[in-house]
């Protein structure tokens, strides 16, 4: 290839990409679009696409570009997922001594995608601890629980009150082994976790000079669904939402800010303003619209609130049926978010929200997996004509991006059909 | 149920608002100090857990009351259970039998349990056989325990083959006509009953009871 036509290419990569890019930020800022914009989310899918097991897939970086930048190739989506860091977790969960998750290789076979173990990684009567310093909490307690590399830790000084000549004795376990063992683990697993965001980042610097942008930068999650999923569980969550009301709602309270503070930075880092939230536990059949409103919701939205404010643009992705919130979660600046929705219908979403926020999903995981691509098809203009044409701000997406069992002739179909009926 | 007491509608209504401490300690009071009739203290345990169902099928109860409910249950059942004297003759006569599994390939087990649960206090008896369950788990355990209904539960998109696969294996052993199989999760719909060839699906709890009365002949 000759200068000339090298450069003639980076410059019609370069305006694909602002087309592309601006399709969505239309989308944000509740602009009509030139046409309805369709986003490739895709974890094990890629496996079945390209052909390997799950498991090769968690563990070789190469691989997942190469399969990645093929799909994304293919299907020429107006946004992709950060596809080697949702996949190629492998190396870098295996050095931490991951223990939350059980995956290819490690508690499942290598056809299989990682599943997460809910467990109660925080005890009931641990509220206090966390509420009155939740670095110590998090030092002492919650990563040794969840990571080997930190099991060390557990012997750590208790930190605060060394001070002046007490600093002194005070430092003294850190000589001892298993502290001195840990923080090289904890190291050695920093090593492999920036081995996997480099090659994130090569990934998306490659796919930017092909015209393709990115979905987001980095995620984020709810006040509420941090402690339900990660540390109490979902039964001791739902048993504390009785129990131990108060502490849990001061958990949540303080949950926010150190939630806010790292995902501003994670942000920063990725250089990038959409940040993906995926919502467990707001869906109509999970808790009552009280306590929906008492537990949930305030706190997600000085969540959202903080983020905006910091010129960011949070992407919720409503897990399962969330349409008696709709009216609730309307509650956000217009022109701010995305609101992604698994399964509350979206023309129904699209009535209550359609001039507040952008709209992504939601062709059923389903029919997507057992579906023929006409009903597919069926699908995605049942949305264009219902949602898009009726001035309503969608980027189209699978429900929850695409099952990994999804048939590739499927995931044509919903492409074919996006760029059909909504151009 | 007979008359019942001030005391024992006292207990019926703490358990079934939620009233978890005051519940337990007059539980305790009845059955420790008061030489009350175990038996009898189930039985009201039972009918606060129908109110609790009936409140959580009209969208007043969510999950946390379920699991909340069922905690006091068990903790309640803990200390009434090893004052049992009677022969066990005098327990309530169950619905029909229901074996319930999370199909192989799944590890989630929350509204399994919740499902188990549900079908426990409405008068089902019902065997768990846990997560991740074999093919030839469910036919060799439908055999032994010769369930009425069968339930298939799932959270991720390979729980789709899975249930088929299940489905398939009970209908090659000879099992298919004998009972009714029914699938949950997060994921499953119309589509996927369909596709796995069984009864009926459900997205709740409460789904599964009036799935499991109506094929029982029992109102709802």
């Amino acid at each position: 290839m000759t200068t000339q036509q090298n450069d003639i290419q980076m410059l019609a990569a370069k305006a694909a990409y602002d087309a592309r890019w601006q399709r969505i930020m239309d989308c944000v800022n509740l602009k009509q679009p030139d046409r309805m914009p369709v986003s490739m989310f895709a974890t094990f899918w890629l496996a079945k696409y390209g052909g390997i097991t799950n498991r090769q897939l968690m563990y070789d970086y190469a691989k997942v570009e190469e399969i990645g930048e093929r799909a994304v190739l293919e299907f020429e989506p107006d946004s992709h997922s950060p596809l080697v860091l949702q996949c190629a977790l492998g190396r870098s969960l295996e050095t931490i001594g991951f223990k939350q998750l059980q995956w290819p290789g490690h508690g499942v076979s290598d056809t299989q995608p990682y599943q997460y173990l809910d467990r109660e990684y925080m005890k009931a009567d641990e509220y206090d601890d966390f509420l009155f310093d939740p670095t110590g909490f998090y030092l002492s307690k919650y990563l040794p629980r969840v990571a080997g590399a930190f099991e060390g830790l557990d012997e750590l000084p208790y930190l605060p009150g060394l001070h002046y000549l007490r600093l002194l004795s005070g430092i003294i376990p850190f000589i001892n082994p298993r502290i001195r063992e840990s923080m090289e683990k904890v190291i050695k697993a920093a090593e492999e976790v920036k081995r996997l965001n480099d090659h994130q980042v090569e990934f998306i610097a490659r796919m930017k000079m092909l015209g393709f942008p990115t979905a987001f930068g980095t995620t984020s999650i709810a006040p509420y669904d941090l402690i339900a999923d990660y540390f109490r569980g979902a039964t001791g969550m739902m048993k504390d939402l009785y129990r131990n009301k108060d502490k849990l709602l001061q958990l949540l309270d303080k949950a926010v800010v150190f939630i806010l503070r790292q995902t501003l930075a994670a942000a920063k880092q990725w250089n990038h303003p959409i940040v993906f939230i995926p919502i467990h536990w707001a869906p109509d059949a999970f808790m009552s619209q009280k306590q929906f409103e008492t537990f949930w919701w305030p706190t997600f939205r000085k969540l959202m609130i903080g983020l905006i404010d910091g010129g960011l643009i949070p992407m919720p992705l409503w897990e399962a049926d969330c349409t008696k919130r709709l009216e609730v979660i309307r509650d956000i600046p217009a022109g701010k978010c995305i609101y992604w929705f698994e399964r509350t219908d979206m023309v129904r979403a699209f009535e209550v929200l359609g001039d507040v926020v952008a709209l992504r999903g939601n062709i059923s995981p389903s029919l997507l997996t057992t579906g023929k691509p006409e009903e597919v098809d069926a699908a995605v203009r049942h949305l264009a004509e219902n949602v898009f044409h009726k001035g309503g701000k969608l980027i189209l997406d699978a429900a929850f991006g695409l099952p990994d069992e999804t048939p590739v002739e499927n995931v044509r179909a919903m492409f074919a059909a996006a760029r059909k009926y909504a151009s | 149920m007979a008359e019942m007491t001030d005391q024992e509608k006292q207990l019926v209504e703490w358990l079934a608002d939620m009233n978890e401490d005051d519940a337990f300690a007059l539980a305790k009071k009845m059955l420790l100090e008061e030489g009350a009739n175990p038996l009898r203290v189930l039985e009201l345990c039972r009918n606060a857990m129908d109110i609790v169902g009936k409140r959580f099928e009209k969208g007043e109860y969510f999950l946390p009351e379920l699991v909340l409910a069922g905690e006091m249950l068990e903790n309640i059942g803990a200390i009434a259970k090893p004052l049992i004297k009677q022969a066990p003759g005098e327990e309530p006569r169950k619905l029909a039998k229901v074996l319930i599994g999370t199909v192989h390939g799944d590890l989630h087990d929350i509204g399994k349990n919740i499902v188990t649960f549900m079908l426990d206090i409405n008068g089902f008896e019902v065997k768990d056989i846990g997560i991740d369950v074999p093919v030839k788990t469910f036919v060799d355990e439908i055999s032994q325990f010769q369930p009425d209904v069968v339930g298939l539960s799932g959270f991720l998109t390979l729980a789709f083959d899975s249930m088929k696969e299940t489905v398939e294996a009970i209908q090659d052993a000879g099992l298919r006509d004998k009972l009714k199989i029914m699938i949950g999760g997060g994921q499953v719909d119309e589509t996927v009953r369909n596709y796995t060839g069984a009864d009926a699906f459900g997205t709740n709890a409460m789904d599964a009871v009036s799935l499991c009365k109506n094929w029982m002949g029992v109102a709802a």
